[in-house]
C-alpha cells in the first residue's frame, strides 16, 4: 500500500456525477452542428450554451461587450429564452436529434489530469446556470466558442453605448434586444461592412463607417452596397473623439469637426478567437496575425480528447462543416480534413488603430490605467503619490531586463486585472507592449486566462454539496507536523502541547 | 573569476534572493542575480502577502523590518500592519486563541475577541462568528509589488538582475563553488548563494549537496473589489489571505498537490476545481461578500522540507556557498530571511536570530525515498488514469 499524505488533494475531488460523452461548449453554428452530428451517430450528447446570459454578466461585458446597450426585455429570462430559440433552428434540431441542450449555462472551466494535476479523477467541465455550480464529466469535449469583440482605445471609448460588433450582433439577431437607434460603426473590414448592412436591414439609423486608415479594408462589394444606401465610409480618421452625456455616446466628432450625432458606437475592428477555456486549462496557444490562437492538429488541441470547431478555431473553417469534423472525430476517431490558419492581419489593423491614442485615454477600464500610466508602469491611485524612485521607472526601463512581460504590467499597473478579466484591454495592452518594445503586432507578450473565465459569484460558485472527505483534515497550509511549533518552544516540553491547526472532522459516510 | 561573473552570485530572482541580493547591495557589495525567468513570477509573487510568523526565528526581525520596507526599499510594498484572525468552529477558535497567546509570549500586543469586535473590524463577517483573535503585529503587503520593489532596489544600487537566465550546474574546483554553468555560459563568481526554491534541490546535487525538498501546488482565488474594511488583514476558517489595498478578496488554503520534477523544474499546472471548495470558504468566512464575483484563480509551486522548516545554512563544505529555502513560508519573513543570508555571506554568522535550528546537516542520512514514505509524490497513475 502507498503511503499518501492525508493533507493533501489525492482522493478529495470526487468523479462528477454528471457526465457527457460529447460535450460541445457552445449553441452557434459550429456548435450545434457538431453536437447533431455527434447524436446521430448514436454518442450522449450534452450541448450548453451560456446564453441566455444573466443581465449582470451582460453588464459587466461579458462574455460580449455590449456597452449598456441592452433593452429591458434582458431582465426577462423566459423571454430571451424564447427569443434566442426561435432565433436558431438548429437548437431545436438538436433537441429533436436526443441531445441534452442545456441553455443558460455557463461553461466555466476545463480541468484535465496529467502531470501536475493527477490528484483529478477524469477530465471535466465547471458548469454554472443561474442557481448553482457543479462539475461535468466528459469524454470528448469540442469547444465552438466562437469569437469576442476586441477593443481599441480612443477618446471616450468608456462611454455607455460604446459597444462590439459582435455583441451587437448577439442583441439583435439572438436577443431582438438592442436598444440604440442612431448607430456608427468603427472599421471597414468585412465585419463592420456586413455589420451596417445588417443594421441597415433591420431598420436602424446607420450614420456612417469610420475608418482609421486611408482605404476601405473589406470587400469593395460589400462596401459599394453600403455606399448606394447613401451611407458615407469616412477614411483616415486618426484623430476622432466620442462625446456622451447621462445615457452615454450622444456624439462623435470627426478630425474636421464634423459631428456625427449617434447614440452607439459599434467597433468593427476584428474578433479574437474565444480560447480562455483551453488557455486557462494549460492547453497550448500561439500568436497568429488573427490573434491569439490554439495550437491545433486539425482540430485536436494541444489537451487530449478537446478538440475545436469553428471561429474559436482561428482557421478558415466552415462552422458547420468543423463542427461536424469534430464530431466524427471524437465518436468514429476519423480524421478531418485540415484548414489553414487565418492570415488576416488583424492583429496590425487594430495595433494601427492604436497608434494615435494620446496618454491620457483610459485603456484598462475596470482599473482605470490610462496609456500613460502603462508606459511609465504608475502604481495605482490607492497606493498614493509615486516615489521620486518610481517615478524613474518606466516600461522602457523593464524593457531594459527583458522582453516585455504582462505579468510585470498587471501587477505594477493593475492593467488587465478588472472585473471584465481583460475581455477589453487583453488585445491592446499586448500591442501598446509590443509597441513600445519595438516588437511586431504578432510579438506581444499574452496575458494568460484564468478560471472562473467568467466572473462568477463567489456564492454561486461555491460547492455547497462539498464532501465530507474535502472537509476532513482540512489545513490552512500543509500541516506538516511541527513546523509551526514556536521556534522557543523546540526542545522544551511545551512540544506537542498546542491545539491542532486542522481540527478533526466527522466522516459523515 | 571569468569577466562575465560577480564577486556574489545569487541564484533564484524569487523573493528570498532578491532580498539576500539587495541585503548585500546594501552593505556595499557587488552582486548578480540570475534567474530562470522574470523576477518574483513563481510563489514569491503568488501568495497570501502575510507577515505574522510568530513560529520563525527571524519573527522579531520581520517585525522590526516590515514597517520600514517602503522607506528602505524606495519603492511601495502595501505592507499594512494588525491581523484579524477568526473562527466559525470552537476547535479553530483555539487555535488562533494559541496562535495570539504565542505572540503575547513573544511581546507582542494581542486580543482576544469576541463575534461583536471581529464584526466591527471585519464588517463582511456575519453571524456564524464565534470569535477571534486581534494582533497589533504582523500583517500584510502585496508580493507582486514587493517582489519588484526589491528588485529595483537592488538595481538603485548597482546590483545586477540578469533575467531569462537558468543555471543548470554548479561548478566547484578544489573544494570551493568557482562558477555556475547557465543558459547564456559559464559565470564565475566568489561566494553563491543558492535561493532558487524548487530548483535548489536539483542544483545543489551538482555539486555533491542533499537538501531534500517537496514540491507542491498551493491555490488561491481573487474577487472582484468590495469596500475596504477597517482591517484588510483578516481571515480564518482554514484560509489564509486579505483584503488588498484594492479591496479584492484573495484567499487560499485547504489541500495542496505534490509534484513531479522533471529537468525544468516541478510541472506547473493551472488550478483545479478546488476553486469551488475555496469559494465556499471564502462565501462561509465573509458571507457579506458572497455576492462578490470570482475573478480569477492561481496557483504557486511551493517547496518544504521534510520537517516544513527553512534552510538558512552556509555548510563548512564548500565554504564559498550559502544556501536558503523557506519551506513554504518565504514571503512574509523575507525582509529579515534576506538579511540573515547577508550576514551568513559576509561574516559565517547571523547576529539576530538563532539559525542553528535551520541547517542543511539536519537532513544527512534521510532515506532516499523520504518523499514516498511520507506520500510526498503525485496520486498514483491509476487514480489518474
Amino acid at each position: 500500500m502507498t503511503v499518501r499524505d492525508p493533507i493533501a488533494l489525492d482522493g478529495r475531488i470526487p468523479a462528477p456525477k454528471d457526465h457527457a460523452q460529447v460535450l460541445v461548449v457552445g449553441a452557434g453554428p459550429a456548435g450545434t452542428a457538431a453536437a447533431i452530428e455527434a447524436a446521430k451517430l448514436g454518442a450522449q450528447v450534452v450541448l450548453v450554451d451560456e446564453n441566455p446570459l444573466s443581465p449582470g454578466l451582460m453588464g459587466l461585458d461579458a462574455p460580449l461587450w455590449f456597452g449598456g446597450r441592452m433593452t429591458t426585455a434582458v431582465q426577462q429570462p423566459a423571454r430571451m429564452l424564447e427569443q434566442m430559440i426561435a432565433g436558431n433552428p438548429a437548437i431545436a434540431e438538436a433537441f429533436e436529434a436526443g441531445v441534452d441542450v442545456r441553455l443558460g449555462v455557463t461553461c466555466w472551466g476545463l480541468y484535465a489530469p496529467g502531470p501536475g494535476l493527477a490528484a483529478l479523477p477524469g477530465r471535466m467541465v465547471g458548469l454554472s446556470d443561474d442557481q448553482r455550480s457543479w462539475m461535468c464529466g466528459f469524454d470528448h469535449l469540442i469547444l465552438a466558442t466562437g469569437q469576442r469583440d476586441v477593443a481599441v482605445a480612443f477618446p471616450g471609448w468608456d462611454q455607455p453605448g460604446v459597444m462590439g460588433a459582435f455583441a451587437l450582433h448577439s442583441l439583435l439577431n439572438r436577443y431582438e434586444a438592442f436598444a440604440g437607434r442612431r448607430l456608427v460603426i468603427l472599421g471597414s473590414g468585412d465585419l463592420a461592412l456586413k455589420t451596417g448592412l445588417m443594421a441597415l436591414e433591420r431598420g436602424l439609423e446607420l450614420v456612417a463607417l469610420v475608418e482609421r486608415l486611408d482605404s476601405v479594408q473589406g470587400d469593395p462589394a460589400l462596401a459599394a452596397q453600403l455606399i448606394q444606401a447613401g451611407l458615407a465610409i469616412h477614411l483616415n480618421q486618426t484623430d476622432f473623439a466620442v462625446q456622451g452625456g447621462l445615457d452615454g455616446v450622444e456624439r462623435l466628432t470627426l478630425r474636421d469637426g464634423t459631428q456625427l450625432a449617434c447614440d452607439t458606437v459599434c467597433m468593427a475592428l476584428g474578433g479574437a478567437p474565444a480560447i480562455e477555456l483551453l488557455d486557462a486549462a494549460g492547453g497550448a496557444t500561439r500568436s497568429s496575425p488573427v490573434g491569439r490562437v490554439p495550437v491545433l492538429d486539425g482540430l485536436k488541441s494541444s489537451l487530449s480528447r478537446v478538440l475545436m470547431a469553428g471561429d474559436c478555431t482561428g482557421l478558415t473553417v466552415d462552422a458547420e462543416e468543423s463542427g461536424r469534423a469534430a464530431a466524427r472525430l471524437a465518436v468514429l476517431g476519423e480524421v478531418p480534413v485540415t484548414a489553414a490558419p487565418s492570415e488576416t492581419p488583424l492583429l496590425a489593423y487594430q495595433s494601427a488603430w492604436l497608434e494615435p491614442v494620446r496618454e491620457d485615454v483610459i485603456l484598462c477600464q475596470c482599473e482605470t490605467v490610462t496609456l500613460g500610466e502603462l508606459l511609465d508602469v504608475r502604481a495605482p491611485a490607492y497606493i498614493g503619490p509615486p516615489t521620486e524612485r518610481s517615478k524613474a521607472r518606466s516600461l522602457a526601463t523593464l524593457l531594459q531586463d527583458g522582453p516585455p512581460n504582462q505579468d510585470q504590467i498587471k501587477r505594477l499597473t493593475r492593467a488587465c486585472m478588472g472585473v471584465c478579466q481583460a475581455r477589453r484591454c487583453r488585445e491592446q495592452v499586448s500591442l501598446v507592449m509590443a509597441r513600445a518594445a519595438g516588437l511586431g503586432p504578432t510579438e506581444g507578450p499574452h496575458a494568460g486566462h484564468r478560471a472562473p473565465v467568467r466572473p462568477l459569484p463567489l456564492s454561486l460558485l461555491a460547492d455547497w454539496e462539498e464532501g465530507a472527505v474535502m472537509a476532513r483534515d482540512w489545513d490552512v497550509w500543509f500541516g506538516i507536523e511541527g513546523a509551526w511549533t514556536p521556534h522557543h518552544w523546540i526542545g522544551t516540553d511545551r512540544v506537542g502541547t498546542q491545539p491542532p491547526s486542522h481540527p478533526p472532522v466527522e466522516d459523515d459516510q | 573569476m571569468s569577466p562575465s561573473g560577480a564577486p556574489i552570485v545569487v541564484i533564484g530572482g524569487g523573493v528570498t534572493g532578491l532580498s539576500a541580493a539587495w541585503w548585500l547591495a546594501r552593505a556595499g557589495h557587488r552582486v548578480l542575480v540570475l534567474e530562470k525567468g522574470v523576477v518574483g513570477f513563481e510563489a514569491s509573487g503568488r501568495n497570501g502577502g502575510g507577515a505574522s510568523h510568530y513560529h520563525s526565528p527571524l519573527f522579531h526581525e520581520e517585525q522590526r523590518l516590515w514597517p520600514q520596507m517602503d522607506e528602505l526599499l524606495g519603492y511601495p510594498t502595501e505592507w499594512r500592519q494588525e491581523r484579524v484572525i477568526f473562527a466559525l468552529t470552537p476547535e479553530h477558535l483555539a487555535y488562533y486563541r494559541y496562535m495570539a497567546s504565542v505572540g503575547r509570549e513573544l511581546g507582542y500586543g494581542a486580543e482576544d475577541i469576541d463575534a461583536r469586535q471581529v464584526r466591527e473590524l471585519v464588517p463582511l463577517a456575519g453571524d456564524t462568528v464565534l470569535g477571534g483573535v486581534h494582533l497589533h503585529y504582523g500583517g500584510h503587503a502585496n508580493p507582486q509589488r514587493t517582489v519588484q520593489a526589491y528588485a529595483w532596489a537592488l538595481q538603485d544600487l548597482g546590483g545586477e538582475i540578469r533575467q531569462h537566465t537558468a543555471v543548470r550546474r554548479l561548478i566547484s574546483r578544489d573544494g570551493r563553488i568557482v562558477a555556475v554553468e547557465t543558459s547564456a555560459g559559464e559565470i564565475g563568481l566568489d561566494h553563491l548563494v543558492v535561493a532558487a526554491g524548487p530548483h535548489s534541490e536539483r542544483l545543489l546535487a551538482t555539486a555533491g549537496l542533499f537538501l531534500p525538498l517537496g514540491m507542491a501546488r498551493a491555490e488561491m482565488i481573487v474577487t472582484e473589489p468590495a469596500p475596504l474594511m477597517p482591517v484588510g488583514g483578516a481571515d480564518g476558517h482554514g484560509l489564509y489571505g486579505r483584503q488588498t489595498l484594492r479591496g479584492n478578496l484573495a484567499f487560499g488554503g485547504g489541500p495542496h498537490e505534490w509534484l513531479d520534477m522533471d529537468a525544468d523544474g516541478p510541472v506547473a499546472r493551472p488550478t483545479s476545481p478546488l476553486t469551488r471548495n475555496l469559494a465556499r470558504r471564502v462565501a462561509e468566512l465573509l458571507p457579506k461578500a458572497a455576492h462578490l464575483r470570482v475573478i480569477r484563480s492561481w496557483a504557486g509551486i511551493i517547496e518544504n522540507t521534510p520537517d516544513g522548516r527553512p534552510v538558512i545554512d552556509r555548510p563548512a563544505d564548500p565554504g564559498n556557498l550559502t544556501v536558503a529555502t523557506m519551506s513554504s513560508v518565504g514571503f512574509g519573513l523575507s525582509p529579515a530571511s534576506g538579511r540573515a543570508i547577508s550576514q551568513l555571506v559576509l561574516d559565517g554568522q547571523c547576529d539576530f536570530a538563532d539559525l542553528g535550528r535551520l541547517k542543511l546537516d539536519r537532513f544527512a542520512g534521510l532515506a532516499a525515498d523520504w518523499r514516498e514514505q511520507r506520500g510526498w509524490t503525485p496520486a498514483p497513475a491509476e487514480v489518474a488514469a
